[in-house]
This record gives C-alpha cells, structure tokens and sequence, in this order.
C-alpha cells in the first residue's frame, strides 16, 4: 500500500481524504469541526483520528493540503477599463482561487487607498492598460498606493512598458512583476499572475492564517481549496494524456455563505451569424457569487428570484416562508429536519444554483439589422456542454439533488441565458473535489479514476 | 518612430465585414498599430478600446446608411470619457439616400468629427490624411 493524505483546511470544517496510490482507490473521509479560534492543528489531528479509525492507516507516504480557513485568499483588483482591465484582473484573481473584497477602476483616490488598508487584502493586483497603450492610469496608481499603510504584497500586470516605473515608483514594498492580464485589447493573459498568485499564498499567506505547524507536515502544495476545486474541474473535464476525461462541463459548489461556478469549456459562439461581444473568456472559468448561499447568504437568493416565486417553488404560503426564513436566520447552524424545512432547503439550493450559474452563463440577444435577424453574444455560451458537476454540503446530502441540479441548467423562462440544454448530472457524493485537485497535481491518473468512479452520475434529461 | 495606434470598426447595428477586414489590413500595412473591433460597436466600446489602448484616433466605419444617428454624441463621449481631443474620423456610406457630400460633411464636422469620407473612398485617402494628422508637428 502506498497511502496518501489529502487535507483541505475550511473555516468550519478539516476534511481529509486518504488514497491508496497503489491499488489507485479511495481508502476513506474524515471531517472534525474547526475555527482558526481553536486551532486549526487540532481540527486535523482529530480529522486524522477518526480517518485512522476507518482505514486503519496512520503512515502516508505524502501529505498534500489546500485550505479556505481564515476568509481564504483574499484579494482586491485595480484597473483601467470597468469591462476591460478590471474584467481581466478580476478573472485574473477568482481563477487563481481568491475571494475579490473588492475591485478599483481608472484612477484610485486617497479615499480608495484608505479603503484598501482597511480591507487588509492578502494581495494587491495592479493592472491597467494594454502593452503600449495606456501608462497614466498605472503609473499614477502606483504613486497613491505608496501611501499604503499596510504591507500588501502587490502583483504588477499591467502594461509591460511601464512595469519598471511602477517597480520603481514602490520600491521597498513586496513588488511582484509578471505579464499583463491583458497585453492587446480583448486578448486575456491570467495565468502569468495566477501563478505569483499562487506561488505568493503558499509563501507568505498561510503563514499568516495559523496554518504554518500544519504545514510543516505537508510534503507539497497549499493551494487555495476553489484553486484545488477549479484543477478537479479542468481533469474531470479534459483528461490525462491517455484516459479521457468527461468532456466540457458546468460545474456548481454551493455553500452557506457563497455559491462558486465553474466552467471549463471555451463557450465560443456555435453560428456564423452571432457576432461575439466583450473581453475573451477564460476556458476554465469561476466566478463568485458572495451574495448567495444556503444560510448567510439566504435573503441573496430571495431578492433574485422572488419570494413569491421562492414561496410556490418550496409549496409554502408568503407568510409561513417569511417565519421559516427568520428562524433560520436566527439559527444559522440548524440543521432542519422536517419535511417542510427540507422542502424549503431545497427551493433555496433550486433558486441559488439558478441564479448563479445564470450569473456565470453567456448571454444572447437577438437584434435586428437592416441585412436581416443577428444574435449578440456576451460571455460563453454553454448550451452544448453536456455535464453538470455539483458539489457542497447543502446540494449533496438532499435526496433531491439530481432535480435542483438540473436548475443548472437551460430553462424556458430564461432563453437568453445560454445554459446546458441537454446535460447530465454529476454529484460529488462523498466531496472529493477539493482532494482530488491535489491529488490531481502528481497524480492525475489516480485522481480522474477515483472522480470517475466515485462522483454518481444522473443520465440525462431525456 | 513610434507606431501610431487606431481604433476601428463597424458602429451601431451595421454588420458588413467585408469593408472593414479589408481597411484593417490597409491600416496594418501602412504602418499603423490597429485594433479592429468588427462589426456592430457601439461608441462606448470604441471608447473603453481608445481609453486601454491610448490610441491616437479612432476611425468609424459605417455602410448601412443609419450611420448619422449612430454617431450622434460621439465627441461629446468621448470628451467625457477624457479622450479630449483624439483624432476620430468617420466614413462609408454615412447617410440616408443620396445626399450631396458637402452636406453631409459639414453635418458630421459639426458633430466634431475630424474627417470625413463618402462612399467609395480608396484605403489609401484615409491613410494619407491618417499620416498627415497624426505625424505632423
């Protein structure tokens, strides 16, 4: 036996997960409650005692981890352009697993700056203009962040011309220059500042986050857990170089504060006649939504969708859904079990897996011309992605989960939004993303046929 | 010498690519730097492009004959947007019917377009007055 411990480190929640390299199995899960209050070590030695007392092993060859403790990665973005620059640095940050506190557009004031130390980002990402094109913006945001008071990290993106001026113009605070997120108009290049990103977290921020006894244990990778879940997502999709993967896919990770939509397809326009409007997509996608979620973010879903509409979907009058919000408002950690509040979570999970994947989809319209009917396409579109991959404690563990899935998906009252059309459903039962992801970096074999085999699949539609 | 950038496309609801591809390759050759946004712009996305790329003008094409209501404002955008003074020129098949060209050029200077090109005017007629506006001095 050749076992491997995968650990991803949550804010409520250690989950860890142990593989058998050799006989390329799942040996079991462990989970043990945690606040980075309590001491994020002893959430693992607990998660690592009840996982010995599954599998009986207590010896890995390798210990890998990924870790969303202490609010995750959390970033803020500056740039030129709302839909240009700023659209990039924000893809830029969410691929690379962040959280965005919030973004800057054209040029910061002393207030902005002001805001930014408050926000205490772990990292500051400074973009603006194309390779050649605009250097004042940049230049001039470079000069206020120099009244930072905070020690921010900062990962310079921008135009390529005058990235040593603005390396000069912050000298002696922690500079990081790579490409630009976006060096010709329309054109995205994320993945030179994912990879300070990531590089920067596994250096300098988990130290800061209680992490760093914990990681004297790991052998490799501290990633953070949607970078782990996004790496799952892309081997799922596409394979290894000799097993195939599922193909392109959807994929939605619901939780209680914040629902996470991935997608890893290219999305490009499938008709000659659809002109294709905006900044090139990312082909492996995610997108936050802070604003939904099964608890914290409750009252998100409800202004999206409606409470009457929330109401009929749950079977539940106006006034009853009203109560039954507040109590769980009142008592966020509830786990209801009665039937009228299961139906209730599960109209919450359908409207919040709606909305979000709505929010991450493309969109079309028709417009008309003089020369005849053209569609206007913005974003990707999906609608022939045959997979939706769902994941988070809310979606797995309801007896539902195939129907609220399926919410991912294109529907009559939103033709616009461009969804899967005909997609079947895949449940991430046992909630192995996150591990695989890790795992996937050494060993993308072992990962994609464990997520094969252990991920349920719902046929399709029809 | 610097290359001198130019933002260009097709505005409004206007889809004839065909004009364009062939001005973007003209532009190319003659030395410029282009960013071609195709078909059906609007004024703000050749805005957002000119903010991003710091372009030197931006050339608006137009074959449909709506293109007087789709340039309405223009100069006043992008005099907001803080592109005070860029080089933006506008040209094809401009207006509603046959109209005299004397006309129809001094409606579109009044909407502060810098020049002004009817139907059927060479690559070549707009690059040489692109060259004499922007490297003069």
């Amino acid at each position: 036996m050749k076992p491997v411990l995968l650990v991803d480190f949550g804010s409520t929640y250690t989950k860890a997960t142990a593989v058998d390299l050799e006989a390329g199995g799942l040996l079991g899960t462990a989970a043990s409650f945690t606040t980075v209050e309590t001491d994020i070590n002893e959430g693992l030695s607990n998660a690592c005692a009840i996982l010995k007392e599954k599998t009986g092993v207590n010896d890995y060859t390798a210990t890998y981890a990924c870790s969303s403790a202490a609010g995750g990665l959390k970033m803020a973005a500056i740039g030129l352009v709302p839909e240009l620059t700023v659209q990039a640095a924000k893809e830029a940050s969410l691929g690379a697993g962040a959280k965005i506190m919030k973004t800057y557009a054209f040029k910061l004031t002393k207030s902005d700056v002001r805001e930014i130390d408050r926000l205490r980002p772990d990292i500051l990402l400074l973009t603006g203009g194309t390779d050649g094109g605009n250097s004042e913006t940049i230049l001039a945001n470079a000069k206020k962040l120099t009244a930072l008071e905070a020690d921010i990290p900062i990962v310079i993106a921008g135009n390529r011309c005058c990235a040593d001026d603005c390396e000069e113009i912050l000298e002696g605070r922690q500079i990081y220059v790579c490409e630009n997120v976006m060096p010709s108009l329309g054109k995205l290049n994320i993945l030179p500042a994912q990879k300070i990103i990531r590089e920067l977290f596994l250096k300098k921020i988990v130290q800061g986050k209680g992490l760093t006894k914990a990681m004297e244990l790991m052998t490799d990778i501290i990633m953070p857990t949607p970078s782990a879940i996004l790496e799952a997502m892309q081997l799922l999709a596409n394979g290894t170089g000799s097993t195939s993967g599922i193909g392109e896919l959807l994929g939605v990770d619901l939780g209680g504060a914040t629902t996470d939509v991935y997608s890893i397809a290219t999305g490009s326009p499938t008709n000659m006649k659809t002109v294709y409007k905006g900044l090139e997509e990312p082909y492996a996608k995610r997108t936050v939504e802070g604003d939904i979620g099964m608890r914290y973010s409750m009252r998100g879903v409800v202004e999206a969708v409606g409470s009457e509409r929330l109401a009929s979907m749950a079977g539940l009058t106006a006034e009853r859904l009203e109560e039954m919000l507040s109590y769980l408002e009142a008592h966020k950690d509830a786990v209801p079990r009665d039937e009228e509040f299961l139906r209730l979570d599960d109209a919450l999970a359908s409207a919040a897996v709606e909305t979000a994947a709505i929010r991450h989809a493309g969109t079309i319209e028709l417009a008309y011309t003089p020369m005849g009917e053209t569609y206007v396409q913005s974003g990707k579109d999906l609608r022939n992605v045959k997979n939706i991959v769902v994941t988070g404690g809310a979606l797995i563990h309801s007896k539902n989960v195939e129907k609220i899935a399926r919410y991912a998906g294109m529907d009559g009252a939103h033709p616009e939004s461009l969804r899967p059309e005909n997609a079947g459903i895949w449940v991430d039962k046992k909630y192995l993303l996150a591990a695989m992801g890790l795992l996937g970096k050494n060993y993308p074999e072992t990962a994609l046929e464990i997520m094969k085999r252990e991920i349920i699949y719902y046929g399709d539609q029809k | 010498m610097e290359k001198k950038k130019l933002v260009m496309g097709v505005i409004g609801a206007d889809v004839h690519a065909v004009g364009n591809n062939i001005l973007y390759h003209a532009f190319t050759d003659a030395g410029f730097d282009v960013v071609n946004l195709g078909v059906m712009v609007s004024q703000e996305e050749y805005i957002a492009a000119a903010i991003e790329t710091n372009a030197d003008a931006i050339v608006v094409s137009s074959l449909y004959g709506h293109g007087e209501l789709d340039c309405k404002g223009f100069r006043e955008k992008c005099d907001e947007a803080g592109l005070d003074g860029i080089l933006l020129y506008v040209g094809g098949n401009i207006v509603v019917g046959k109209q005299p060209f004397e006309d129809v050029e001094r409606r579109f200077h009044r909407m502060g377009f810098d020049r002004v090109f009817g139907p059927g005017t060479a690559p070549e007629t707009t690059i040489d007055a692109l060259k004499e506006d922007l490297y003069k001095e």
